[in-house]
């Protein structure tokens, strides 16, 4: 048989799903055991013990200066930055990249600004940022909102350009009025686009999440990272990255499950 | 009263004349179909009723009316594709004429209003067969489904004229078989004037009271440019097909489904119905 014929079955799928992750671990374990054979002490590839013994320090046991459990306030308090961010990201894009993509006028206006302004690059927005809003949350917001706000708006607008004239069309033949139309014709079938679009902008939000509190922040999960670092551990960062990357696939598997049960029609399309 | 004047219509797009010298009056509830080869501007003829699109030159009047320069609700559609809303379900498709009327802000329905919108939908839904599957949506039917879906939704708002795109272009010979029978007996119960744009010779003189052809009167390549397509036949079907009147001959000389047979949709009764 044809290699592009050939399928696994459920249980070669499984396997097939987990093999890569089982080898990262298993080469991460050598390397780790290599490390500590030669020196006892050595910092860069802790075993497991060393991610348990963290582990525990930084989820269930209070900190000894402040009296916090630190994984957990510092996971708080980056995900009230990033959800802030992407809560008004999404309210801006939806706003502005619907009124772009139905009114001329609005296209006329807004379109090229929005392209350009898309294109500066915003952690050099940062010390801007800053200087002008201060060294507290707002700046870090900020920053998470011009960096995703401005893709997420000419995906909208491009997605309701997108929907068939026909549609419009056929809706005004039903007497609907522009806003009508934005609500019942075009809001709905962007919805959906929409949660796709913050999911693909997720990983962007992330990043400009960890480097505004890698520069200046009291908490998060991007300072807690920068911060260990002075001291090699090791044994904290990658936990606290493996506990981001986990955050992240969650938020991924929920907005799918959203939107495949709020909109069942968006799957449905998908398949016919 | 649904009488539509056109006089003296040309459109042009930038240097290339696609229309010239459309001239053509359509009785109140008469059937009429354009047939023409396939770039011969007869969709874009049928966009200009619709309001999608105004003539560079000429005159459309309805009722002796102009019409107005964008689509509203005295002007019913049925596209080829995209004529119904994928997000919503066909109780849902059919509903929204009356909530887009109903209610300016929200357009929604609520309560009484909506118990009552939801009866005449229903209604109108059973009337073109598609009862049992008002809550399924676009994607879980069958293209004649939809089809009659989009028909169904066109004729809630009760339009003065129902345009066609060809319609029925995409469905296979059985279900367009019976999909020619329900609009014929729409066009026979209801008041409004149908023109509807067709490639298919046979659909055309099944169903209209009168067959128009559109063509290039000059077509060698280098005059292309500057003569558009104009109204070359303009053929009355004999005898006379009279909205809501029965044929004096039955079965139907043209019944839609003589030689067709079973097909998938079941047995296609010859002949048409009174």
């Amino acid at each position: 048989m044809r290699w592009i014929n050939a399928r696994p079955s459920r249980g070669t799928q499984l396997t097939l799903l987990l093999l890569p992750f089982i080898l990262v671990v298993i080469a991460y374990a050598i390397g780790s055991a290599e490390r500590l054979a030669a020196n006892a002490n050595d910092k860069l590839l802790p075993n497991l013990a060393g991610f348990a013994d963290a582990i525990n320090r930084m989820a269930f046991l209070p900190d000894s200066r402040t009296g916090d459990y630190l994984l957990w306030s510092d996971t708080g308090a980056s995900l009230i930055r990033l959800f802030a961010g992407l809560g008004i990201s999404t309210t801006i894009a939806l706003l502005i990249g619907m009124a772009i993509g139905m009114l001329p006028y609005m296209r006329s206006l807004l379109a090229p600004f929005v392209a350009v302004i898309s294109m500066v690059p915003p952690l050099a927005l940062l010390p801007i940022l800053f200087i002008v809003m201060g060294l507290g949350e707002t700046s870090k917001i900020a920053l998470i909102v011009i960096g995703v706000a401005p893709t997420m708006i000419r995906d909208l607008a491009l997605k309701a350009l997108e929907l068939p004239r026909e549609q419009i069309v056929k809706a005004e033949t039903l007497g609907a009025s522009s806003w009508q139309m934005a609500l019942r014709v075009v809001l709905p079938q962007i919805l959906p686009r929409l949660i796709t679009c913050v999911k693909l902008q997720l990983g962007p939000a992330w990043l400009f999440l960890i480097a505004a509190e890698a520069i200046s922040s009291d908490s998060g999960l991007g300072y807690r990272i920068f911060l260990v670092r002075r001291y090699l551990a090791m044994d904290v960062i990658f936990p606290y990255v493996v506990w981001i990357t986990l955050l992240a696939v969650v938020t991924n598997y929920l907005l799918d499950r959203l939107r495949i049960t709020v909109f069942p029609w968006s799957e449905l399309e998908k398949l016919g | 009263m649904s009488e539509l004047v056109i006089t003296d219509l040309w459109k042009e797009y930038g240097d290339q004349i696609v229309l010239e010298r459309v001239s053509l009056t359509v009785a109140s509830r008469a059937f009429v179909a354009l047939v023409g080869p396939s770039g011969c501007g007869k969709s874009t003829f049928l966009r200009m009723l619709l309001g999608q699109e105004r003539p560079t030159r000429g005159t459309i009047l309805l009722d002796g009316i102009p019409l107005p320069p964008e689509p509203g609700p005295d002007r019913g559609v049925v596209f080829q594709r995209y004529s119904v809303f994928p997000h919503l379900t066909v109780l849902g498709n059919v509903l929204l004429g009356k909530e887009f009327s109903a209610s300016r802000y929200k357009a929604k329905l609520l309560g009484i209003a909506r118990r009552e919108a939801i009866d005449s939908a229903r209604q109108m839904i059973a009337e073109v067969g598609l009862t049992g599957a008002e809550d399924k949506y676009p994607a879980q039917l069958s293209g004649g489904m939809q089809q009659r879906l989009a028909l169904a939704q066109a004729l809630m708002m009760k339009p003065k004229v129902l345009l066609l795109d060809e319609p029925f272009g995409a469905l296979d010979p059985g279900i367009r078989a019976e999909i020619h029978r329900l609009m014929k007996r729409l066009w026979h119960e209801t008041q409004m004037t149908v023109v509807m744009v067709t490639h298919d010779m046979r659909e055309a003189f099944t169903l209209a009271s009168r067959v128009i052809a559109f063509e290039r009167p000059r077509d060698r390549p280098e005059e292309k440019q500057r003569y558009g397509a104009t109204i070359t036949k303009d053929i009355s079907i004999w005898p006379p097909r009279l909205a809501g009147e029965p044929s004096i001959y039955s079965p139907d000389r043209d019944g839609p489904v003589i030689s067709l047979g079973q097909y998938r949709d079941g047995p296609a009764p010859s002949g048409e119905k009174p």
